[in-house]
């Protein structure tokens, strides 16, 4: 953290300011150049490439692939690329994404706790609700940039290994490919924010132990857990309430009209879920006794 | 430094004060959860502020209302809940329809049976017409949406999730797309409120009691309650319900209750309508590049793949030339006795003529009844039950076993 800031004669408010933005930059930095977040990332990018050439290999020789199985829009790849975007954001959402914001979030206070350096940075005179709230913004960044480069990895490789024009709604209707590629950014940002409330969650479990470990197993296996209650039918019941219930819903987007239900329940549900988990995380670490 | 950083501050504040204050902040993550459940508990019992105020109206009046209803444009969205009490109907189409499956194999897209799926589980669909040429139907499934449009003649059938198309004109024998698709379903498929009104009142008779009961709110519109239900006992059904716009008179929902009480058997709903005119868009369809597309004429071509629904009519046909068909009782407890050509029905327990097992297997499906007639088999869903008796005949209605039991023993 750079000491001009501090010196700096600015007002006491923009001070302030500059000191939570400085914290923020210096988290970013340091969540997105560990070795570990750019091996997340290079897995994530490999999914695409991995669905698009498998596609490409399968129907080498012209023919479509057979039937409607497997994952949603595999079958439109071939005859559009751009829904390799679509494809691969419902392949990775389900599991993979989630746990790499699983990791990044569990990691981010107990990281810190485990290596001896949190008690460093509160020394510093953020506060520390402050450096939660830096810590948050820097997991929700790391969600924003782990959605983006599955995107961008598959439009890439779906432009490379597909024709791209226009594009036909899984409504029947077609639209423009530049609209196509707007419903493709706002997918990406829905599907972003549909991590939102587990982030909040893997925050929270973050500031409850003192080893990273143990927080990105935890975060992770509530993830598992809360996967699996969401496929059993018997508990059909609270179903609507379990954060993964409407991640898939970003498909709706694709529909002629878009049909806005889900997705904004979805996203008040992430809502709910970061407002809970992200003030138990700040009630939490504002009262331990930081010892590490 | 911020007030909320007393975590560092206190540090001489004597043991207690600094516990009273660590648990106070844990009540700021409780409130949030308690205003977020009363928030999800209480925004819809608020949101649904009650009946709303109507002139009143006579059952009359109601159905002239429907009748003369001329809404030719609209869109909206429609939930269907379905509980017959039976097992998913997408892995019995197959049995239910013999050379569905051979159809199916040619095209998913073929309207036959993804209509059949309607008939268990919760399904949303969307709708939208514009007048008697253009009409729209499509099943939103996850991720994947199945799509009938009807446009001047066209009809066409998309399955996003496998990337078929379907293509008919509608002069042909096959599915006609929108309304018209709608009137010729496989029977017992609810499609729109209308359609679901329209047969419930053709069996209005001196067996039936009409009645306007109550008002309620609809897809955010006001309506009126028509209430019908059966005069006769023995009727498996409780009740029908249907919520009339009370502006326009169009069928806006469609509650069928069985009489043994529990959750509706059918329910088919507006959840969003809109009466202004539909977005032209929505009803034209060019099949995307690569997507494979199968013409009506090439279903039929197909020697014995020649229309799983035609077979099946031909076989209901069939049915109805029957020597054996009799219809005993009328109105709302009709059964139907049907003579299985070929003598004995169900082989009895213990004749050898089926093994053991699936021997148990029947008899755990049904429940064996004994009267006047002798003794058979009683098969029950929520709605329909009927009864196989051991010297080869089947009643069969929308009646409870008992009269069942009763018509069998009458018919003797």
């Amino acid at each position: 953290m750079s000491q001009a800031e501090s010196v700096a004669a600015a007002p006491r408010v923009p001070r302030r300011a500059l000191w939570t933005l400085g914290i923020l930059r210096s988290e970013l930095t340091m969540t997105l150049r560990r070795g570990r977040t750019l091996a997340l990332l290079a897995v994530l990018a490999a999914v695409p490439v991995l669905v698009g050439i498998a596609v490409r290999i399968e129907t080498g020789d012209g023919s479509g692939p057979g039937g409607g199985g497997g994952p949603a829009f595999l079958a439109q790849i071939t005859n559009n690329g751009l829904f390799l975007v679509f494809a691969a954001l419902s392949a990775t959402l389900p599991v993979f994404l989630p746990m790499a914001v699983g990791v990044v979030a569990g990691d981010s206070v107990a990281g810190e706790a485990s290596g001896g350096t949190l008690r460093y940075l509160l020394v510093a005179p953020a506060g520390r609700t402050r450096l939660l709230v830096a810590k948050y913004a820097s997991v929700l960044v790391f969600c924003l940039v782990a959605t983006a480069v599955v995107a961008v990895s598959a439009l890439a490789v779906g432009a490379a290994l597909f024709p791209v024009g226009e594009v036909t709604t899984i409504s029947g209707t077609r639209i423009g490919f530049g609209e196509g590629l707007l419903r493709a950014g706002l997918i990406a940002v829905v599907v972003a924010a549909s991590l939102t409330g587990f982030a909040a969650l893997g925050l929270f479990v973050s500031t409850l132990t003192d080893s990273g470990i143990a927080a990105m197993a935890a975060t992770v296996g509530v993830l598992i857990t809360v996967q699996i209650l969401d496929t059993m039918p018997q508990l059909e019941g609270i179903h609507p309430y379990l954060f993964p219930h409407y991640w898939l819903s970003f498909t709706d987007l694709l529909r002629d009209p878009v049909r806005w239900d889900e997705i904004v329940g979805n996203l008040g549900l992430q809502a709910v879920y970061a407002a809970v988990f992200g003030s138990a995380a700040w009630a939490r670490f504002t009262t331990r006794d930081i010892t590490v | 430094m911020a007030p909320n950083d007393s975590a560092e501050t206190t540090g001489e504040a004597t043991g207690t004060v600094v516990v009273r204050r660590k648990a106070a902040r844990y009540i700021v993550p409780v409130a949030v959860a308690g205003v977020a459940a009363a928030t999800i508990g209480l925004v819809p019992a608020l949101a649904d502020s009650g009946d709303p105020q109507l002139p009143k109206i006579t059952a009359q009046e109601l159905i002239e209302r429907i009748a003369a209803s001329d809404e030719q444009q609209l869109s909206g969205t429609v939930k269907i809940s379905t509980d017959l009490g039976i097992p998913s109907f997408g892995g019995l189409t197959d049995s239910f329809l013999p050379g569905a499956g051979a159809a199916d194999s040619t095209s998913s897209a073929a309207p036959d049976t993804k209509l059949m799926e309607l008939a268990s589980g919760t399904h949303t669909l969307r709708v939208a017409a514009d007048g008697p040429d253009k009409q729209r139907l499509s099943i939103l499934g996850e991720g994947s949406e199945y799509s009938l449009i009807h446009n001047a003649g066209e009809v066409w059938a998309y399955d996003s999730a496998s990337n078929e198309a379907y293509h008919a004109q509608s002069g042909q024998a096959g599915p006609k797309g929108g309304k018209a698709e709608e009137r010729t379903a496989p029977e017992g498929v609810p499609t729109t409120p209308k359609a679901l009104a329209e047969e419930a009142l053709a069996a209005v008779g001196d067996t039936t009691s009409v009645t306007v009961d109550g008002t309620a709110q609809v897809a955010g519109r006001d309506a009126y309650q028509l209430l019908i239900k059966p005069k006769q006992s023995g009727s498996t059904i409780g009740s029908i319900r249907v919520a009339v716009d009370a502006r326009n008179g169009v069928p806006l929902k469609f509650t069928l209750a069985p009489s043994s009480g529990g959750k509706a058997a059918i329910d088919a709903g507006f959840t969003k309508v809109d009466f202004s005119k539909p977005d032209a868009s929505s009803f034209s369809f060019t099949p995307p590049k690569g997507a494979k597309v199968t013409e009506a004429e090439e279903l039929k071509a197909g020697a014995e793949k020649d229309g799983a629904a035609d077979k099946a009519h031909e076989d209901l046909s069939a049915l109805e030339d029957f020597r054996g068909l009799n219809v005993i009782g009328e109105g709302w407890s009709a059964v139907a006795e049907i003579d299985i050509p070929g003598g004995s029905g169900l082989p009895a327990g213990g004749s050898g003529d089926v093994p053991a097992q699936a021997q148990q297997f029947l008899d755990a499906l049904g429940d064996k009844v004994t009267g006047d007639f002798g003794s058979g088999t009683v098969f029950k869903t929520r709605l329909v039950n009927a009864l196989m008796t051991d010297d080869g005949k089947v009643y069969i209605g929308a009646v409870t076993k008992d009269a069942l039991v009763k018509a069998a023993d009458t018919a003797k």
